[in-house]
């Protein structure tokens, strides 16, 4: 039998490649600057005028730029099972694209495992409603 | 051309947990600041008033909502909304007009009622609205708070103890203020105690929402002059400029921030005092008093460094010292800080420029900074809201 299908909590938000996911950015044509999400008409960059945009997958590894924890959770739209159980959240620098990007970070892996300046690697995971979503994980090999 | 505006008169509502309707907080502060303005409610001209997104349409024109509930005059009236600026760009509107000479006397006033818990999105499925899909990914405001306070610790080595100080010393200032929700002193072991909410802070590092409203009744220097006001506290700058592209920092609601592929990185918190000083051509040298939004204990470090009190890195140094304590050389919020009120949105603005006020007419009684001059706020909020407002005498 088939595993059921899984479907995204953001539809278009990233690939469904569970090897190897991406997030989905779009990238100006005019000026290379990129944008996440990526849905975007007009390029913000104030000296910029581009309307063009290729839809680009981002970096899939990055470093932490900062991290924390949900110790409460949160109220809705989150869905999440009772009781709750803490997840991470990392924020992590996107080297090529020199922007900084939020997610949970991999179940199982808690603050005390986390370093600003670690380098992850982004997986896809379901939330306790079944919805997949992007985090970051740890690599297992680290190079300062 | 002198660019100052007088504040006549300030007046606050206490702020709680009251559980009723904002335009009855709206209205006690602007009959106190009217009061204490001694100005009759039929000469004011302008009503500038900060919108509430949580209390229905007379929120969203909060202006005429409270214009009508003093009296409705005739008086010409304005609503702002910008988030946790609204207060101030409702007092920029009314500078404008005083300045512009359309107006001589104006009352600024915002007041809000909140709703228990977590602020949370409006309801519905709706994947365009950046603040829904951060909740819905499971991001929420003490998210936010918290990467920023892991930054200084990995940066800058701060600790949990350092944060915790910030409140311990918000806690003693504001335990005698008698507009403030918490009063109570508590200990560096107190706040280590509290229940972790987004790892490092901790339920005391960070604020809560409150019900509240505060009011200013500002004017013309010439009518300061001819009501015998003339030594008044004036609005030397008002700062409420957005960020410049692009951001260092991934703000609230968002959830990455801009790529800084064709533009250098750069910080809004910093621009916001930068602008208000240039405004009002003094320095971080002048200012004798700061409110900061201290949304967290770590924050306020971040905000003395943003207001250039010190070098990056050198904040939590500066707090244990003791150098932001009353009595200390630059004392911030002095009035206790959203430690001690809570983030009433579209009035916290004002009710800084209200601490001010009192600190600068040595009126604060027991937590009086000795020999206030000048003092400056800062605040900021979501989509690219923010404000800094210096007063001097």
């Amino acid at each position: 039998m088939d595993a059921p299908v899984k479907t995204p909590v953001l539809e278009g938000w990233f690939t469904l490649d569970e090897r190897e996911p991406h997030l989905l950015g779009a990238c100006c044509s005019a000026c290379g600057t990129y944008y996440f999400p990526k849905a975007i008409k007009f390029c913000r960059h104030p000296d910029c005028a581009g309307e063009t945009f290729e839809e680009v997958k981002l970096s899939r590894t990055g470093r932490i730029w900062s991290y924390t924890n949900a110790a409460y959770k949160p109220p809705e739209p989150y869905i999440s099972n009772d009781p709750f159980v803490p997840y991470g959240i990392a924020a992590v620098e996107l080297e090529k694209e020199r922007m900084i990007v939020l997610g949970q970070v991999a179940s199982g892996v808690g603050v005390e495992a986390l370093k600003v300046g670690m380098q992850v690697e982004l997986i896809l995971e379901s939330l306790d409603d079944g919805k997949l979503t992007w985090k970051w994980k740890p690599l297992a090999e680290n190079k300062p | 051309m002198n660019k100052d505006i007088a504040i006549l008169g300030v007046g606050m509502h206490p702020w709680g947990k009251w559980g009723r309707n904002f335009v009855e907080y709206g209205v006690v502060a602007a009959r106190a600041a009217l009061a204490d303005a001694g100005v009759n409610w039929r000469d004011v001209q302008f009503v500038s008033g900060a919108a509430t997104m949580r209390n229905g349409y007379p929120g969203y024109v909060a202006g005429a909502t409270f214009a009508q509930a003093l009296g409705w005059q005739g008086a010409q009236v304005n609503t702002s909304y910008a988030a946790c600026a609204s207060g101030s760009q409702a007092l920029a509107a009314a500078r404008s007009k005083i300045l512009s000479g359309e107006c001589e006397v104006a009352l600024v006033i915002g007041a809000d009622t909140t709703p228990k818990g977590f602020l949370a999105p409006q309801k519905g499925e709706r994947p365009d609205d950046p603040d829904w899909v951060r909740f819905r990914v499971g991001i929420t405001n003490p998210t936010y708070f918290a990467l920023y306070a892991r930054r200084r610790m990995a940066l800058y080595g701060d600790t949990q103890d350092d944060f915790a100080l910030v409140k311990v010393k918000n806690a003693e200032h504001g335990f005698d203020n008698p507009n403030a929700r918490y009063r109570k002193k508590f200990s560096a072991q107190d706040v280590a105690a509290s229940a972790m909410v987004a790892d490092p802070l901790r339920l005391m590092d960070i604020c809560a929402t409150s019900d509240g409203a505060a009011a200013l009744i500002v004017s013309s220097l010439d009518y300061a002059r001819r009501i015998g006001k003339k030594d008044a506290p004036r609005v030397a700058a008002i700062s409420t400029v957005t960020p410049t592209f692009a951001t260092d920092t991934v703000e609230m609601p968002d959830l990455a921030t801009d790529s800084a592929v064709a533009a250098e990185p750069l910080r809004f918190r910093a621009a916001l005092p930068r602008k208000a000083y240039e405004e009002a051509g003094i320095g971080p040298e002048d200012v004798s008093l700061a409110e900061v939004y201290d949304l967290s204990t770590a924050l306020e470090l971040d905000w003395m460094e943003d207001l250039q009190f010190c070098a990056r890195g050198e904040a939590a140094r500066l707090v244990r010292e003791g150098v932001t304590r009353i009595g200390g050389r630059l004392p911030v919020n002095p009035s206790g800080g959203l430690a001690c009120f809570g983030e009433a949105v579209p009035a916290q603005a004002l009710a800084q420029v209200c601490e001010l006020t009192w600190q600068l007419r040595g009126q604060s009684g027991s937590r009086q900074v000795q020999g206030a001059k000048v003092g400056i706020t800062a605040n900021q909020g979501l989509f690219g809201h923010g404000s800094s407002v210096i007063v001097k005498r």
